[in-house]
């Protein structure tokens, strides 16, 4: 199979759903004649023009507002929030509006859209923009939040997440987008609250999001060495949440470690924690370790940044912890 | 511009009556425990809605506000969905999931009244553009208030629709006061229609409580909307004769004072004084449009009490399309 970059699967599953859909239009800061800050929508002006790739202001309250005005009118925008880190000039939108109309105007209103976005640390972007604020959106019902770990998994979600009736918060990585993976050329979704299972194995279930799928699937290569055989599981959507695969995995090998870029307190991987807890507690053989960002603001210096990221070593290190019952 | 004939006078006249009516009788309602949560009344600011919406069909569309129930009757909606709905029963437009602030109807028009303050303008300017985008001639209006003026939504919504040219026109209901702050002390400019300016669209100050005002500045904002040549900003200076809540007695910040003055310009007796000069109306057409809403209303208050409450099997439903 050929491969190619996540930045460029988004772009490919853009550009086939706006050909398949004169509905889809994508708007946004910069992703017009500029293609994007992350160069994800290269291409895209100049194929369909600026009715529908729709260079935006520097308005993000105002653009999830348009967008969700237009999903009203039964469009289906793709907007783009150029870091998750911005999302905070636009929560009364997301939150207060595009999350509840449905649920508000008693399930008449159409809210097909997606908020595409991009967080996640290791290019010394600093506090502002490296965050990673995906438990933000979780916590939200009337949201689907979309995390993909892959450029496969990136085409696959994205064009299922445009297709989506519900406002999807489709949160890629910046680290990623250069990233090569095999990409079929055929046209193909993945649902969304599908988990995948990304290597087989007994010993402990690692369930990663985003970047720190690759890092557990490095750590789990160099722990085979070492006769210990990880399970890595992608839920690559954090809600709907496919809680089967990730508990049938723990039910399987006994032992859980859970591993996100955002801070510990409060994290996704709580909720992940809890739930197993409560429905896989039998079978539990070691305590649930989480392995996350460190509490703190991300840092500028390089040195800083990656102390405060998990990387494969602390995966490493993690699984380790919960092997050895230390 | 469009001159307002008789038949339109009657129907701006009638809706006023309408939106006054629904208040009282809501108001009764709520002082005597019967419906939950709280309500923000409109009462005094009829002839905005009125005037503005004698404009718009079922194929336009309104962003509302927390004080939004007149938008919601000149827009067409029925009694009996209303009041369910501020019954919280499940024959509600919401299906008593959204309340007096979030009603809503999409098969007319309505994109919602809204909890928060200036919520509604970036969604007005969608709703707007996805108008423009499949090439109809429908417009879309944004009602708020001098407080949502001071919004950052505001400045964003409007600055992308006069950017892109959009159908819409932005209403913003003076009633010189911010909750309970008077405008004096919640902005410095004086006229917020100056605001257009600064995106480069008109601006232009009503009297808010002068219906056929209303109706022919909304007349002109809507046909140039309607033309594709883009947003205006109307400020309509009116009052609301009541709290900024049902209960607020407004006597803490100057609003009973000022309420006094106000009231002596009620748009409905003025309105009705107007029609009745030109002889488009007479006591007894008006006894009898005042009963024939009096009933409407009896019979969906009725209604709506005897409608079922949604019950927990449908707390859950609706807060996706699929899962």
């Amino acid at each position: 199979m050929r491969e190619i970059l996540y930045r460029d699967a988004i772009i490919e599953a853009l550009d086939e759903e706006m050909r398949r859909d004169e509905s889809v239009f994508l708007l946004g800061e910069d992703i017009a004649e500029f293609g994007g800050s992350y160069k994800t929508t290269v291409g895209l002006f100049e194929k369909y023009g600026k009715e529908r790739v729709r260079n935006t202001p520097i308005s993000e309250q105002g653009i999830v507002g348009a967008t969700l005005g237009a999903a009203l009118m039964g469009m289906r925008p793709v907007a783009e929030l150029m870091y998750i880190d911005f999302t905070g000039v636009a929560m009364d939108q997301i939150v207060n509006q595009v999350a509840k109309v449905r649920y508000m105007f008693g399930g008449k209103a159409k809210t097909a859209l997606v908020l595409r976005t991009q967080g996640g640390a290791g290019r010394s972007s600093a506090a502002q923009h490296a965050q990673s604020l995906e438990a933000w959106f979780v916590h939200v019902p009337g949201l689907k939040v979309v995390m993909p770990s892959t450029a496969h998994d990136a085409k696959g979600l994205l064009k299922s997440a445009v297709r989506d009736d519900d406002p999807v918060m489709f949160i890629e990585h910046k680290l990623l987008y250069l990233e090569k993976g095999p990409v079929p050329e055929e046209d193909y979704t993945i649902p969304l609250g599908v988990a995948e299972v990304k290597r087989e194995g007994r010993d402990i279930t690692i369930v990663a999001t985003s970047s720190m799928v690759g890092k557990s699937l490095a750590a789990a290569d160099e722990l085979e060495a070492e006769g210990i055989s990880c399970e890595v599981v992608d839920p690559r959507t954090l809600f709907p949440l496919d809680r089967e695969t990730i508990l049938n995995s723990v039910k399987k090998t006994g032992r859980c470690l859970i591993t996100h870029e955002a801070v510990q307190r409060c994290g996704w991987g709580a909720e992940i924690a809890a739930t197993l807890a409560r429905e896989a507690f039998d079978y539990l053989d070691a305590p649930i370790e989480r392995v996350c960002g460190m509490e703190t603001p991300v840092p500028f210096a390089p040195k800083l940044e990656s102390h405060v990221i998990p990387d494969k070593d602390d995966v490493i290190a993690g699984v380790r912890a919960v092997i050895s019952g230390l | 511009m469009a001159a307002l004939t008789k038949k339109t006078a009657l129907r701006i006249y009638e809706t006023m009556i309408r939106i006054r009516r629904f208040e009282v009788r809501a108001i009764e309602l709520f002082q005597a425990g019967e419906l939950p949560g709280f309500l923000h009344a409109c009462i005094g600011q009829e002839a905005v809605a009125a005037g503005v919406c004698a404009h718009l069909g079922d194929a336009d569309q309104i962003t509302s506000t927390h004080r939004g129930h007149g938008h919601m009757v000149a827009k067409g909606l029925k009694y009996e969905g209303m009041f369910a709905e501020l019954y919280a029963r499940s024959t509600g437009y919401c299906k008593g999931k959204g309340g007096s602030m979030h009603i809503a109807d999409q098969d007319l028009g309505v994109l919602g009244a809204n909890g928060i303050v200036g919520g509604g303008i970036p969604i007005a300017a969608g709703a707007a553009l996805g108008i423009q985008l499949q090439g109809r001639k429908d417009v879309v209006v944004s009602f708020f208030g001098d407080g949502a003026s001071n919004e950052g939504a505001f400045h964003e919504g409007i600055n992308i629709a006069a950017l892109w040219r959009l159908p819409v026109v932005f209403v913003c209901e003076n009633n010189g006061f911010a909750e309970s702050t008077p405008r004096s002390n919640h902005q410095t400019v004086r006229d917020i229609a100056d605001r257009a300016k600064a995106y480069g669209i008109p601006g232009v100050a009503v009297d808010g409580m002068d219906p056929a005002a209303v109706f022919e500045v909304a007349g002109e904002a809507i046909t140039r909307a309607r033309k594709g040549q883009g947003p205006s900003l109307i400020e309509a200076r009116t009052m609301r004769f009541l709290g900024h809540y049902v209960g607020d007695p407004g006597t803490a910040y100057g609003h009973d004072r000022e309420v006094v003055k106000w009231k002596k310009r009620d748009p409905i007796p003025a309105f009705g004084k107007f029609l009745e000069k030109r002889k488009w109306i007479g006591p007894k057409k008006e006894d009898e449009l005042r009963d024939r809403i009096e009933r409407e209303l009896d019979k969906a208050i009725d209604f709506a009490r005897k409608s079922p409450e949604p019950g927990p099997q449908d707390a859950m439903t609706d807060i996706y399309a699929s899962i």
